[in-house]
């Protein structure tokens, strides 16, 4: 495996990181506390082009592929979550399954308008009813003439109350159960259709997770993605991309965890020294920094995998599951390092702790990632 | 209208330096180099001249130095300019400023441009010289330190202004020139990733001695330089500073006995 960066990688890393010092780090912490969704900071990143990194060129996106966007998630992740999954949802979620099952009409459509976040992407499986057992989703598409009729509520949608495309996974057939589902493009204007209640969250602050109720909502049937029963299979693969994301997240948030820790262990004194004198913390600091570079390779790889076009499901489950719960004891011994200091809201390392513990729910908990794991060893 | 743009790669702001062992230089292994910050101000003058112009602008970036210096090349190619020159040679090893503005200059003889753009000092050596130099090797006018750029209408010259002290200078200057430019004058775009993407298939151009007619290698390098780094060294530290207490008279008294006392310097 190839280690090093080509020109090419290090110059998106070093724009997403002068992007996120620059234009990001500024306002992180006040975007946090107000709940402010970072809109105007997301048309920026379009117009250098990171809403659109998967999309092949010919669709006016950067053509750059899952490597790259690694890159540029672990810079944004590392000063703003809330930024970071918007950024991740929108390429790896919402682009994603477009141009890996999406006919020639939805990639002509809405590709375009993606890749410049004319439309902002999000992305519906979960179900009050249907969390990790995602395949007993009930919301239902009843296919008329040449639409669909939708009924039928989504639960924890990112982004909800900003994005403009939904991917939405329906129940097309009542008799199975993961194959009777299919997936679908969704507009937000669409009759029938409907944003809900947006989530009061320990975290991410600045990203909406939102319902979404579809009342006798008629969509065109040349919205569905692929073809009707494969909806469970294009969810599951785009989640292999997006736990990649969330992989990355961890690693953003873990090392902003690190950042913050190294910096204060070298100007807070106790007992007439630096703390970072005191082998405690220390052994705080070794440990967050290796468990760090063990999380970034394992997602470099899972995405260089996904690159290459190779199964990587577990590859994308292992990154996933050992990066977020690193990034959770990174988080919890940088609060530790900073005393109680790291308790306040006047330090950002209060923000990286309840910020990393989403990166262990969602797009899978660590039990669904196990289970996916072992089932690879298992099942084989 | 040719507008060259001379960029340096330099050490990261953020680096720890080192020496080397003989003193004598820094250690560049493991050292992050980055381009020169106020060669990004001139690389942004470049594009901004060219968007308002269209008509047959070309923005050319020349950097002389060993490979690293290709980064720094296709970043500024990233950020939009058209070409690239790497301008490097064995026998360029060792140069002073004087020699490399000598290396400079013959390279923008041969390639011809309209308006060679620089920073106002490279943040390594802090020399301010190069650019100086190279003007005068090209026997063309200057402008140094530029906050503020405008082209005349007929594209033959230059309004430029300058911060001094207590208020801005106005220069009018005749193309070819040599311009320098400080903080202020732009705010420097990022490398967008089609403009990434569109770098990666330029092709750098390669100059080296060979190239250049009547420079040998007594010219250039160390062998032609007049002037040698014969040592760094670092400052004493710095005396640990001591907060005096106590009200107002008490303070100025305690001072008065430390100077007096401790320091005598009174
Ligand atoms: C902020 C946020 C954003 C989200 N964004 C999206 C989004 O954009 N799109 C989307 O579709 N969803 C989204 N989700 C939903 C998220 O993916 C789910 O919350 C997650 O999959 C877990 O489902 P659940 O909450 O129903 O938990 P449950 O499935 O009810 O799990 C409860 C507990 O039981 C455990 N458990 C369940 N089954 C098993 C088992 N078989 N073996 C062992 N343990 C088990 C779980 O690991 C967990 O610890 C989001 C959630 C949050 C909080």
């Amino acid at each position: 495996m190839k280690l090093g960066l080509s020109d090419e990688e290090r110059m998106v890393q070093e724009t997403a990181r002068e992007f996120a010092d620059s234009e990001i780090a500024p306002v992180a912490a006040n975007n946090d506390a107000e709940g402010r969704f970072p809109a105007d900071i997301v048309k920026k990143l379009a117009e250098l082009g990171f809403m659109g990194m998967l999309i092949p060129e010919k669709y006016g996106g950067a053509g750059l592929g899952n490597f790259c966007l690694v890159l540029a998630l672990e810079e944004i992740n590392r000063v703003c979550a809330s930024t970071g999954v918007t950024m991740s949802v929108h390429n790896s979620l919402a682009t994603s399954p477009i141009i890996k099952f999406g006919s020639d009409y939805l990639k002509e459509t809405y590709l375009p308008k993606l890749a410049t976040s004319e439309m902002l992407g999000a992305y519906a499986l979960s179900e009050a009813e249907a969390g990790s057992d995602a395949a007993s989703l009930k919301c239902r598409a009843v296919k008329d003439g040449d639409e669909y009729v939708v009924n039928g509520t989504k639960l924890w949608v990112t982004t909800g109350a900003h994005a403009d495309l939904f991917i939405v996974m329906l129940r097309t057939d009542t008799e199975k159960r993961s194959k009777g589902i299919s997936a679908f493009v969704v507009e937000r204007d669409t009759p029938g259709f409907k944003v809900g209640k947006k989530e009061n969250k320990l975290g991410l602050r600045g990203s909406s997770t939102t319902e979404l109720i579809f009342e006798d909502c008629r969509l065109p049937a040349k919205n569905l993605i692929g073809e009707e029963g494969i909806g469970f299979v294009i969810a599951m693969a785009t989640l292999d991309g997006g736990r990649i994301g969330i992989g990355t997240q961890a690693v953003g948030i873990a090392q902003a965890c690190l950042d913050a820790s190294v910096a204060y262990a070298k100007e807070r004194e106790q007992f007439g020294r630096k703390i970072g004198e005191f082998q405690a913390i220390q052994w705080k600091i070794a440990d967050m920094a290796t468990a760090i570079e063990a999380s970034r390779l394992m997602v470099y790889r899972a995405a260089r995998m996904r690159d290459m076009d190779v199964p990587h499901t577990k590859e994308a489950a292992m990154a996933k599951l050992f990066a977020s719960e690193a990034a959770n004891r990174a988080a919890r011994e940088a609060v530790q390092i900073h005393g109680g200091a790291g308790y306040l809201k006047d330090f950002p390392v209060e923000r990286y702790f309840r910020d990393a513990r989403i990166t262990e729910l969602y797009e899978g908990t660590s039990e669904v990632q196990r289970i996916v794991i072992s089932r690879s060893y298992l099942q084989a | 209208m040719k507008i060259g743009v001379l960029v340096k790669n330099v050490p990261d702001t953020e680096t720890k330096i080192k020496l080397t062992s003989d003193g004598t230089g820094i250690e560049t292994q493991g050292v992050k180099f980055v381009m020169n910050p106020f060669d990004e101000y001139a690389v942004e003058a470049a594009l901004q001249f060219k968007e308002k112009i269209k008509d047959d602008a070309t923005v050319t970036v020349v950097s002389l130095g060993p490979d690293r210096v290709v980064e720094t090349l296709r970043t500024a190619l990233a950020m939009g300019a058209d070409d690239a020159v790497h301008v490097w040679d064995d026998a360029f090893e060792g140069g002073d400023m004087l020699t490399n503005a000598r290396i400079l200059a013959k390279v923008i003889e041969k390639i011809g441009f309209d308006l060679i753009l620089g920073g106002k000092q490279g943040i390594d050596y802090d020399a301010m010289q190069t650019c100086a130099a190279v003007a005068e090797h090209l026997g063309i006018p200057q402008v140094q330190i530029v906050i503020a750029l405008e082209l005349s209408e007929d594209k033959t010259a230059l309004v430029a202004r300058r911060r001094i002290e207590g208020g801005d200078e106005v220069v009018d200057i005749k193309l070819p020139a040599v311009v320098t430019c400080e903080k202020g004058l732009n705010e420097p775009r990022y490398a967008s990733l089609p403009g990434i993407m569109k770098a990666k298939k330029k092709e750098i151009k390669k100059i080296g001695l060979a190239d250049l007619d009547g420079l040998t290698a007594d010219d250039v390098g160390s062998m032609g330089s007049t002037t040698k780094i014969v040592g760094y060294e670092s400052l004493a530290q710095r005396p640990s500073c001591r907060m005096l207490e106590g009200e107002p008279a008490q303070q100025a008294a305690d001072l008065v006995r430390a100077l007096r006392e401790e320091s005598k310097v009174i």
